[in-house]
């Protein structure tokens, strides 16, 4: 069924086929859509499960992480400061091993109030043990969401599917809403065994079974992180092989690490979320004026696909990584990995633009293009985007600042 | 030193909280949570964050192959965890199994207090538990929003005792119109035991406060426990009540009307609450126990009006 929806409503559509028996979620600008779309579904009578409103982030995902804890498949949804919000439990649930699905939509953290689209929000977490796709389209939305329940439950992680906020959650477009009949096919009822399960236990009273303790394990710290950071490793395997599983079923996927009209491309740029779309354009473009250049559009961000990563860079003369986000003081996160990825000489360079929901442009890409092919050898700082056209439109240099 | 002259009608031969486990000499946590379970039974998923409890009992229960399930978690995130478990367990078609939050002042008063007031709020299928030892006293006897006036400890050492009066939960909890809150304190176990049993039969949100003295925190010898618990009730610091949905107040114990210096003084915590002090301590005591006769002077008849 073709239907023309926004990527909130594509979100609560994957969440809607995989079934949760629970969803919680608290609205935040700009995915309220999403826990509303879901709450409609519910009152329905689509799903089945149970549907909470809480009082916070930290509550939403604190109230799945129990529902995890005791053995059923649960969805959540969040954005920008509802994502900071809910750091310390996004710890616990990657620590407790849950296959918990969230949606975040991408948007800066204040200050200054920003409600447009930024990724710093998810990329800030990427420390947290959580499995990290971004997406580029509204159909890939609703696809990831549903792959991300299987990539979930085979390695027992938590998987966080990011779309950018407005260009995404708020643009609407036509996605194919899959047959429930072949998402079932695909994604098996959630089996909880894999994670030790504490319901299924105190259900059953086994004396001779040891007590749960779920959560706590002080002296086993180390190992558990050893544990969740091989699981990470694999996870590279088991995405990929979801996503096999995913096309051969519906006949479309999408890979980890995407190559778009590279093979005889010299530059290639790396670009990510909604901003790859504007990116393809400019390379049909400029592959039309005769420029040797290519898109490699990242998918996943953690575990980071390093391997394919630079199977698909390494032999290109010039590198140029383009992203919505900075860690103040060094450069571009995206650029930081990639760089750590192509461990060799290879001359990258990183813009950063877009950060407070600035359009990234055909025109912004060209100009970072043209950047990198004009200028050797690439500087070891970002090169931000679209600064000076914001300066001069802007009352930029005119405004003071009153000192009380 | 005064003995229990209750009848323990409603005791249980089951033991869980049985050594080793990490409690201090006299701990009124460690008889609050033996209490509670031998009354609740083993049919419990135990929710605890950091705090005094969690480490001791999870290490009793662990040595000694006890059938109670715990889970672990933040601080602040007791009530909406042990809500989210009670979700998933009625999903997976388990309708018996209890869920509990046992938390301490300071998860319940201060970090997790907006959690505690929203699971009241959605009416959560919880019993919410909260321990007060009147201090953050696992991490070494901080100030909490539930330590008492004028007392010292850790943040406010001898020269700068706490100015601020204790926060009353009770009432609070019970404004959100939950189904039971209780008070219950070590020093009287038959009343504890059969409010936890009261609480088990009762559905939704159910809040029990137990006030748990604690020596080293307070600074008296382990062997005043159970005397300062009967004090704290019996000096009208702490009374004993119930209110069930939110406007039926039932008080359960009579205080003897024995001035609250009796039960300040074997304190060394309430060293700057001197005689000029006393007197203002011994009136908002006074004026603490009024409101609550006052609350429970509401006829039962009224009782359904809120709800």
């Amino acid at each position: 069924m073709i239907k023309v929806i926004t990527g909130n409503e594509a979100a609560a559509y994957g969440a809607l086929l995989a079934k949760p028996e629970v969803i919680c979620a608290y609205p935040i600008t700009p995915q309220s859509r999403i826990p509303e779309q879901l709450s409609e579904f519910y009152a329905e009578g689509l799903l089945k499960g149970k549907f909470v409103n809480v009082e916070s982030e930290m509550a939403a995902l604190g109230y799945v992480t129990g529902a995890s804890i005791a053995g059923v498949r649960v969805f959540t949804a969040t954005s920008s400061q509802g994502l900071a919000w809910m750091h310390e439990g996004l710890h616990w649930a990657a620590g407790s091993r849950l296959p918990i699905v969230m949606a975040n939509v991408n948007r800066p953290l204040g200050a200054p109030w920003n409600l447009t689209c930024g990724q710093i929000d998810s990329l800030a977490q990427r420390d947290t043990g959580w499995i990290q796709f971004y997406c580029e389209s509204n159909q890939e939305i609703l696809d990831t969401i549903i792959q991300a329940y299987k990539v979930a439950e085979s390695i027992s992680l938590p998987v966080m599917v990011c779309l950018d906020g407005v260009y995404l959650s708020y643009l609407s477009e036509s996605v194919d809403i899959p047959e429930q009949e072949k998402v079932d096919e695909y994604l098996p009822p959630y089996d909880p065994t894999r994670r030790a399960l504490l319901g299924e236990r105190t259900l059953k009273r086994h004396k001779k079974h040891p007590p749960q303790k779920d959560g706590y394990d002080p002296f086993n710290f180390t190992g558990n992180r050893y544990e969740l950071h091989k699981l990470e490793i694999q996870c590279l395997e088991e995405a990929a092989r979801a996503n096999e599983e995913f096309r051969a079923i519906f006949g479309r996927g999408y890979p980890l690490v995407e190559e778009y009209k590279c093979d005889e491309a010299d530059v290639v740029m790396v670009l990510t979320g909604s901003a790859a779309g504007t990116g393809r354009y400019v390379i049909d473009e400029l592959q039309k004026k005769g420029y040797k250049v290519g898109l490699v559009k990242l998918k996943m961000f953690r575990p980071f696909p390093a391997e394919l990563v630079r199977k698909a860079l390494s032999g290109r003369k010039k590198v140029a990584v383009i992203e919505r986000d900075i860690s103040p003081g060094q450069c571009g996160i995206f650029y930081q990995e990639i760089k750590w990825a192509l461990y060799n000489n290879m001359p990258i360079y990183g813009f950063v633009g877009g950060l407070g929901g600035e359009d990234i442009s055909p025109k912004l890409i060209e100009k970072a293009i043209m950047y990198t092919i004009e200028n050797d050898p690439p500087q070891q700082e970002a090169i931000w985007l679209g600064l000076e056209e914001k300066r001069q439109t802007d009352d930029y240099d005119r405004r003071t600042i009153k000192v009380y | 030193m005064t003995t229990i002259d209750v009848p323990l009608k409603y005791t249980s031969t089951d033991e869980y909280i049985k050594p080793p486990h990490g409690f201090c000499p006299g701990c009124g946590a460690a008889l609050a949570i033996r209490y509670f379970l031998k009354a609740i039974g083993d049919k419990v998923i135990l929710v605890m964050p950091p705090g005094c409890t969690a480490p001791s009992v999870i290490r009793a229960l662990e040595h000694n192959g006890e059938p109670i399930d715990t889970v672990g978690s933040p601080f602040g995130n007791v009530a909406f965890i042990a809500a989210g478990i009670k979700s998933g367990l009625i999903a997976k078609g388990d309708t018996e199994t209890q869920v509990i939050g046992w938390a301490g002042d300071g998860a319940t008063f201060d970090i997790g207090f907006s959690a505690v007031s929203a699971a009241a709020e959605r009416n959560d299928d919880i019993i919410y538990v909260c321990y007060d030892n009147e201090a953050y006293q696992n991490t070494g006897n901080q100030r909490s929003s539930a330590s008492p006036w004028r007392t010292i400890n850790t943040t406010n050492p001898p020269g700068a005792p706490k100015m601020e009066f204790k926060k009353d939960i009770m009432t609070i909890m019970a404004a959100h119109v939950i189904p039971y809150a209780a008070t219950a304190t070590v020093g009287f176990p038959d009343d504890l035991m059969r409010k936890a049993q009261k609480a088990k039969s009762i559905k939704g949100f159910r809040f029990l406060h137990i006030l748990t003295p604690c020596p080293s925190g307070w600074g008296f010898p382990s062997h005043l426990t159970l005397e300062l618990s009967r004090l704290a009730v019996d000096t009208k610091v702490f009374p004993l009540f119930e209110v069930e949905d939110g406007v039926n107040f039932v008080i359960n114990r009579q205080p003897k009307g024995i001035p609250p210096s009796k039960y300040t003084r074997p304190q060394q915590r309430f060293q700057y609450l001197t005689d000029e002090f006393l007197l203002e301590f011994e009136r908002m005591t006074e004026q603490r126990w009024k409101r609550l006769l006052f609350l429970a002077g509401y006829k039962k008849k009224d009782a359904k009006r809120l709800r």
